[in-house]
């Protein structure tokens, strides 16, 4: 009987490819709009995410996320640094600054100021220029998207400058980063220099990049960081956590996404169990013949949970397929750079198609269980 | 048994009535729809016998309840009152999933509007009841082939109803419903789409094909045209049997 139902499913083309795509397209609106979510989410850790070579977090209690701290003094820095367990502790600036170019053109940009010896914080991925090169007098190295802002397509070439705070800037290197929240340019120099670059504070000091001794747990050592000086540490995760909660919390964008993700989910469910529903109701007549002719409850319910799972199946793949090559085929969008599909939101996609297609079915189970087989008699 | 065994061409000679054993025996059979105030009654005790070699026809006006007679006969409704005794065993003692069983064993049917599945090739279509009693599908198809070679449809039988006029729809629908043997054929109306000819062919399939040793065949009609077809003919008006004995008849009568 499973190959009838088949039949039955598969026999109308159009009403098969109907339903499929009802399915395809509800997948694709939420594993689209969750995976754009997660990826906002993302960015407004970049920072935390691009220093990869410092396990620890360091900065004043009273700051909200990455963008609003209130800057440390240097004695915190040594103070971090005569922790028992710290085996070293490093500078790092960051803050917005207005960079010109030679037209007069200026941009709002990141800056990220390193420390000078270690360059701990500096990118990973260079595109162009040398790490190295960063330690020359006004050497800055900024992200691709930033250079593509102020300098346009066309081959990267170095030795571009800016002018931040009236001091000039050297382009020694490009690089590939996490993009920020803000499309902003990303400008790594070193800490002196960035000092400079930015407009005068007395503490400029934003946080202490830190890392455990060999062997120890940099969730202990943050713990004996904060008893002993008083200030907030966090490891790694912790931090990209900690700035991903603080948008969650503080704003409006996981509301907006989550009422986009419930419409996907409604339209989808809409779509998808209305074209299965409607599927099921045309077919009503057949599965009281079926029925008269002594097919059991039983039967039918798992020949309609067959149909449901074929349909659900094969629209699930075609949704998160598309999905994927959005993605795929967006990557050298900058406002959508760096955004994936994570294995995380193609599970809940799936969780939700599951959800829609039992639910879909149960509605038009319903119809079928209480249909009087004696209808096939009636006209 | 085989089908082509029941191919007698029999224009009529009209069989020994009293030598054809009870099949189904309706007794005091009432049936009521809704509750309440718009509790209505429609079988208002029915007794009638339905015998076994013969083709039974169910006539009688509009909405004097055959189709519900047939329905609670077939297994498809449960009588308010009454019971109905199929080949021997109490439908009051059939309930749920063996009155289901019940049924994909015993009881072929075929419907006014043939209730095709409209995807499936007429091949497929019969072989349906076999495939619910659980045979291989091409086991099953190649039983479906050979009755379908028995109601002339040999030719058709990888088209889709939606290829078939309806008279053949119909006859693919005889061939589903003879295909599992079963004991029982209740037919309703089975002729009302059809033209007179495609009404004729239908009916003498029905009669040559259905009607075996020990499977009784009841047909509900309004047609007219086909009341020579019958072995005996039971009338109904407004929910009772009219003249149930006595209404016996032989078609060269
Ligand atoms: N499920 C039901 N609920 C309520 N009333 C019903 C139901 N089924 C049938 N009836 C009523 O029972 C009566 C007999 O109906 P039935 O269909 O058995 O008549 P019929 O003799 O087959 O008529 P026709 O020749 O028009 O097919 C009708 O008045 C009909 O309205
Ligand atoms: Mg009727």
């Amino acid at each position: 009987m499973n190959w009838v139902a088949w039949k039955m499913l598969t026999g109308d083309r159009a009403k098969y490819l109907g339903t499929v795509f009802g399915v395809a397209f509800g997948v694709l609106l939420i594993s689209q709009q969750m995976a754009i979510f997660v990826g906002l989410m993302r960015r407004t850790a970049h920072a935390a995410i691009d220093v990869r070579d410092a396990s620890i977090w360091v900065m004043d209690p009273e700051g909200k996320n990455a963008d609003e701290v209130k800057p440390l003094s240097d004695s915190d820095l040594y103070r971090v640094r005569g922790v028992e367990g710290v085996d070293w502790a490093v500078r790092l600036y960051k803050s917005l600054a207005r960079a010109r170019i030679d037209n007069g053109e200026f941009r709002q940009s990141i800056l990220l100021g390193i420390d000078d010896h270690t360059l701990v914080g500096a990118p990973v991925r260079l595109v162009a220029g040398s790490l190295a090169d960063l330690r020359r007098p006004d050497a800055i190295i900024i992200d691709q998207p930033g250079y593509r802002l102020f300098w346009g397509t066309g081959p990267i070439e170095l030795g571009k400058t800016l002018e931040m705070n009236d001091h000039r800037a050297v382009v020694v290197g490009v690089c590939d980063t996490t993009p920020p929240f803000q499309t902003f340019p990303v400008i790594y120099t070193r800490y002196s220099q960035a000092l400079g670059f930015a407009p005068r504070e007395r503490n400029q000091l934003s946080f202490v990049l830190a890392h455990q001794k060999d062997g120890l747990d940099p969730q202990q050592v943050c713990q004996s960081i904060r008893s002993e000086t008083g200030l907030a540490a966090r490891t790694r995760p912790d931090m990209i956590w900690f700035v991903i909660k603080f948008y969650l919390e503080s704003t409006g964008i996981p509301v907006n996404f989550g009422i986009t993700i419930a419409l996907g989910f409604i339209v989808g469910t809409a779509i998808a169990g209305q074209t299965f529903y409607l599927f099921t109701l045309e077919n009503l007549k057949q599965f009281g013949a079926l029925k008269a002719m002594g097919v059991s409850n039983w039967r039918l319910v798992g020949m309609i949970l067959l149909q449901a799972t074929i349909v659900g199946c094969i629209g699930y793949g075609l949704g998160i397929g598309m999905t994927a090559v959005f993605f795929e085929s967006t990557q050298n969008v900058t406002a959508l750079m760096g955004f994936y599909l994570p294995w995380q939101v193609a599970g809940l996609a799936a969780g939700a198609v599951a959800l829609i297609i039992v639910l879909a079915s149960l509605i038009s189970l319903r119809k079928v269980l209480i249909l009087e087989p004696a209808v096939v008699f009636r006209g | 048994m085989m089908l082509q065994s029941a191919t007698i061409d029999t224009p009529a000679a009209a069989p020994v009535l009293s030598a054809n054993e009870i099949c189904v025996s309706c007794q005091s059979v009432v049936k009521e729809f809704g509750d309440g105030d718009s509790r209505i009654r429609v079988l208002h005790g029915i007794d009638a016998n339905i015998h076994g070699s013969e083709l039974t026809l169910l006539v009688g006006p509009s909405g004097c309840g055959k189709t519900t007679l047939i329905s609670i006969i077939a297994g498809l409704l449960y009588p308010t009152n009454g019971d109905v005794i199929l080949f021997g065993t109490p439908q009051s003692q059939l309930q749920g999933s063996r009155l289901v069983q019940f049924r994909a064993e015993n009881v072929g049917f075929v419907f006014q509007q043939y209730n095709l599945l409209p995807s499936l090739t007429a091949a497929e279509n019969v072989a349906i009841p076999l495939l619910i009693q659980g045979q291989s599908r091409p086991k099953a198809l190649l039983k479906a082939r050979e009755v379908l070679d028995a109601v002339g449809l040999g030719s058709r039988l990888n088209q889709l109803p939606s290829q078939l006029s309806g008279g053949q729809q119909q006859r693919v629908a005889i061939a589903r419903a003879l295909v599992h043997e079963p004991r029982l054929l209740v037919c309703d109306e089975p002729t009302a789409a059809l033209d007179g000819h495609s009404g004729q062919v239908v009916m003498d399939l029905l009669k040559r094909v259905a009607v075996q040793a020990g499977r009784a065949v009841i047909v509900v009609t309004h047609d007219s045209r086909v009341l020579t077809y019958g072995d005996r003919i039971l009338e109904m008006a407004d929910g009772r049997m009219a003249d149930a004995d006595s209404t016996q008849k032989s078609h060269n009568l």
